[in-house]
């Protein structure tokens, strides 16, 4: 139990005014936790949400009996971006029936980061899905693992069926100059749609 | 694939901690709500949940996640604490971006400046 950490470092900067946040998304085992843990200052911390799962439509007591409860396991990091900003990452499963815990995820957040691997490209269109049901801007980032097959980009974009517009870049969640160039691109993409991105 | 960090299981169940409540009595708080405790309040009569968190919160700031995560609560739990101890005036907030903005330019550029001097 660590209620009381020993570390300054666990504390924002006193000059710290605004919080932002960027979902971490994919399926399980894609890389999220790794992915988190290589960009955040501090120990990247876990919490949980329980939820109820969707098929409960009737959110009243005397539907209790019917319902599942599932429990949702968060990941999340943070970077200190300035001395009066900070971004939070938030790895998050991408499971379509959490329909509330992505409404929470998605309020405020700026956009999420889907990281695919190419050996199982075809689980990734549940999360895409969920991002585009939300109205959460997304990039891609194609997570190296040893034993994949090396496609070519044009092929992954095709196989994914992305549009022509969303970012598509090859990274390594372990490596921290990497997942911080995914992350750029991902913020460059978000930028162009305010129609106000500079010296790109 | 990185061992899920489950937080440990609770000695005592989160409607205890939360008197039975599922709703906290604020619907402002988002999981990156920075949080900021007042010192000039004393602790007596907050439950031992509360007072940990508290604890937690006085050294320095904190959004609602990492109150949750470093104490061990689920969001909801954490949630519900946290709009008492605001009603009560232990805790008060800087207000994350509120959900109108995230397409504001300024911010994005400041972030992706943020991210390139990281390089």
């Amino acid at each position: 139990m660590d209620s009381a950490p020993a570390s300054d470092d666990v504390y924002l900067r006193p000059s710290v005014q605004t919080a932002v946040k960027l979902l971490i998304v994919g399926h399980f085992a894609v890389g999220k936790t790794t992915f988190v843990g290589t960009l955040s200052e501090i120990r990247p911390l876990c919490t949980e949400e329980v939820m109820t799962e969707a098929g409960a439509l009737v959110d009243d007591l005397a539907g209790m009996r019917d319902k599942t409860t599932t429990t949702v396991a968060l990941d999340f990091g943070r970077l200190t971006l300035n001395d009066r900003l900070v971004l939070y990452l938030f790895g998050t499963p991408g499971q379509q029936r959490f329909t509330r815990l992505w409404q929470d995820m998605t309020r405020g957040a700026l956009g999420a980061l889907v990281l695919a691997d190419s050996r199982r490209l075809s689980q990734s269109f549940e999360v895409m899905g969920v991002l585009e049901e939300h109205g959460l801007p997304y990039a891609v980032a194609l997570n190296q693992f040893h034993d994949a097959p090396a496609y070519e980009l044009d092929e992954v974009r095709e196989a994914l069926d992305l549009l022509p517009e969303t970012p598509l870049v090859r990274c390594d969640a372990r490596d921290r100059v990497s997942a911080t160039r995914a992350l750029i691109r991902l913020v460059e993409y978000l930028l162009t749609r305010t129609g106000h991105l500079e010296h790109a | 694939m990185t061992p899920r960090r489950r937080p440990a299981d609770r000695l005592v169940r989160s409607y205890v901690v939360t008197d039975g409540r599922a709703h906290p009595t604020r619907n402002t708080l988002d999981l990156v709500t920075l949080l900021i405790a007042t010192d000039d309040l004393p602790l007596t009569g907050l439950n031992p949940e509360k007072r940990r968190l508290m604890e937690l919160c006085r050294p320095g700031a904190l959004s609602v996640a990492e109150v949750a995560g470093h104490l061990s609560l689920p969001v909801g739990v954490a949630k519900v604490l946290i709009a008492d101890l605001m009603d009560s005036g232990h805790i008060v907030t800087r207000a994350p971006i509120p959900a109108a903005r995230p397409t504001d330019a300024k911010i994005l550029q400041e972030v992706l400046d943020g991210l390139r001097a990281r390089l």
